[in-house]
């Protein structure tokens, strides 16, 4: 009897074993293997290829939808990304919550050419942990075929008239955020009143909302499925190039301006191969090319400068100071965060 | 003795994929972080008793109802065509209704999306006769259509390997007998099928009623469904604990039909072959 239980156990032990060495095995290869974790349609893949071809370094790519999704992958996911996109209210909060590694700067020579505007930005006031990648605004982007009210502020997305042909982002900050700034309070409020009533509009409002989507609203805008979506700037300079019928609009309101920067999770194990990604990202012809790929503005200067005349006095793209000057920029809100957390999901399961 | 042991590397699976995540999932459903340390709790069941949380589990109740309901009406003609003299011997027929199956779901569900688009096919065919067009995405519709499309054949295969084995001399014999066919169909041939139908309705239901995926794409993210409210606690918010809960207690629920299921299929198998 005892002759059989032990090789039993052994027979358990040999196939834990040789499971361990099978899971193992998919991280074993002598070339570092470089996590990048980035928003959806947000980089020029052949960019990866070259860095991979340049370098040695093999590039695993996936991608996120929304600053929430990756900051739960990250925070309880297990995850071992080593560069990662997020934007300025996750930035603030991931150094917060000291899950970011202090990037240096000497590694990343080609720090030199980003603006001077998109550094010492309040989310990061001494450059410490983000290089900036790329940035814009968010507004709404409408099809002049369909829509003849002039558009101008974010009211136009309760009206009536255009009952099931509005797209809103499935992202609760956003959402809430322009609501909020409609009613006239800040796309930062911590105000349970000033929240519970931007809830009640957005309630309102579902009845004419045609769906909450993600990355889908560019397809559907450019074919003419919806008059009006709220989208950032640089899927609008996109969508633009595919259908000329489609403009965007910074609402008077101000809108939302924001940053996504490149960081480097604490989980990181190749810091430095993360820096030289973070530095081949900035190089002039590959900045270039990632924004000429994705449509977003990039606080690049000599990329900046190399780009179409056209595309550069757009405002959509690369808006004028006094157009901006409203526009509010995201703060961490986590100790607000289920507040919003749970008005999306009363929304939504409306 | 030999034979068991070929089952062990199965044990070591199900120990590390099955009941290691649910203890997991026990374990975070009834757990929360204090500044102290963990501590038990019950607090994320109780949360589930909130208004917003029942009417989204209602609502995806009712959704996989009408979704079941809508594939056993289909399904089930769909299986006696298939089990009939006349097609028994075309296999070629099962196997068109299995082939979609070896497509992705996920691919299967964005086709729709582009199918049912205000400018997409069906609705390019409804203006060409002449017809105004119609809405027919993001609305509770386009997601029953979907779920109805991606887990029909799930009630059609059961259906019909049970119809398909029924002894033909019972059948003769009720017509020998007098019976026409509409009394040989209600007396011998659906009773006889019924284990095939209480499987088809399982195997829809269940996945109809944790589906995250049809009801964020086709339905816009309007509808939310308990699976999709699972997949933002975990996935958006973070909030592992109530997620978990919320898991626990749909696995309870399915267990739960399960069982009434099984009580009532085992009953008829009595009943039928009286």
């Amino acid at each position: 009897m005892k002759k059989i239980l032990s090789s039993k156990l052994i027979w358990v032990v040999v196939a834990v074993l040789a499971f361990s060495i099978i899971l193992a095995g998919c991280g074993q290869e002598n070339r570092v293997t470089l996590k990048v974790y980035n928003w959806g349609e947000y980089m020029d893949k052949s960019v990866i290829d070259d860095f991979e071809k340049e370098y040695g370094i093999r590039v695993i790519y996936t991608t996120y939808a929304t600053n929430e999704d990756m900051y739960v992958s990250m925070k309880h996911g297990g995850s071992n990304y080593d560069v990662a996109f997020p934007s300025d209210y996750m930035i603030s909060r991931m150094i917060n919550e000291d899950m970011l590694h202090k990037i240096d700067i000497s590694n990343i020579p080609n720090y030199k050419y980003i603006d001077d505007t998109f550094k010492n930005l309040p989310f990061d006031p001494d450059n410490e942990y983000s290089v900036p990648y790329m940035w814009g605004t968010l507004g709404i982007v409408y099809n002049k075929t369909m829509v003849d009210d002039p558009v101008e502020g974010w009211d136009i997305l309760w009206n009536e008239k255009y009952s099931k042909q509005i797209l809103m982002l499935d992202s609760q900050r956003d959402s809430i955020g322009l609501t909020l700034q409609m009613l006239g309070y800040s796309m930062n409020s911590r105000n349970i009143d000033e929240l519970e009533k931007a809830k009640e509009k957005l309630m309102e409002q579902k009845s004419l909302v045609l769906a909450y989507v993600g990355d889908e609203v560019k397809d559907k805008m450019v074919g003419g499925e919806a008059a009006l979506a709220v989208v950032w700037s640089g899927d609008a300079v996109a969508m633009k190039w595919e259908n000329p019928d489609l403009e965007y609009v910074l609402p008077k309101e101000g809108g939302n301006l924001w940053f996504d920067s490149a960081v480097i999770p604490k989980t990181s194990q190749h810091k430095e191969e993360a820096e030289l990604f973070i530095n081949y990202l900035c190089e002039t012809e590959i900045a270039l090319r990632n924004t000429e790929y994705i449509g977003y503005s990039t606080p690049h200067t000599e990329a900046m400068k190399m780009l179409d005349e056209e595309l550069l006095s757009d405002s959509t793209a690369y808006p004028s100071d006094e157009e901006i000057a409203d526009s509010e920029v995201f703060e961490d809100l986590s100790d607000t965060l289920d507040v919003y957390n749970r008005i999306w999901t009363e929304i939504k399961a409306k | 003795m030999k034979k068991s042991w070929v089952a062990y590397p199965y044990v070591v699976w199900m120990i590390m994929f099955i009941v290691v995540p649910l203890i997991l999932i026990i374990f975070y459903g009834t757990v929360r972080t204090t500044p102290q340390g963990m501590e038990f709790t019950l607090e994320h069941f109780k949360r589930f008793f909130e208004p917003l949380y029942i009417m989204v589990l209602v609502r995806s109740l009712y959704l996989a109802f009408i979704c079941t309901i809508v594939c056993l009406l289909l399904g089930y003609p769909v299986s006696m065509i298939l089990a009939s003299k006349e097609y028994r011997d075309k296999k070629i027929l099962i196997f068109l209704m299995v082939i979609p199956m070896w497509m992705n779901f996920l691919l299967r569900t964005y086709a729709w999306l582009t199918l049912l688009e205000k400018n997409g096919i069906i609705n390019t065919l409804i203006s060409f006769i002449g017809l105004p067009k119609m809405d027919l995405l993001y609305n509770q519709w386009a997601v029953v259509l979907g779920m109805v499309y991606n887990f029909l054949p799930f009630m059609v295969l059961p259906i019909y390997s049970v119809l398909i084995k029924i002894d033909k001399s019972i059948i003769e014999a009720a017509e020998d007998l007098g019976a026409n066919s509409r009394t040989v169909f209600r007396k011998v041939i659906f009773p006889l099928s019924l284990p095939g139908v209480v499987s088809g309705i399982t195997m829809v239901f269940m996945p109809a009623v944790t589906t995250f995926v049809i009801s964020r794409l086709l339905g816009g993210g309007q509808f939310l469904l308990i699976g999709n409210l699972i997949e933002e606690l975990f996935l958006k918010s973070g909030e592992w604990g109530f997620g978990s809960a919320l898991s626990i207690i749909m696995m309870i629920l399915i267990l739960f039909s399960m069982a009434i299921m099984s009580r009532y299929e085992k009953e008829n198998e009595g009943g039928g072959l009286l």
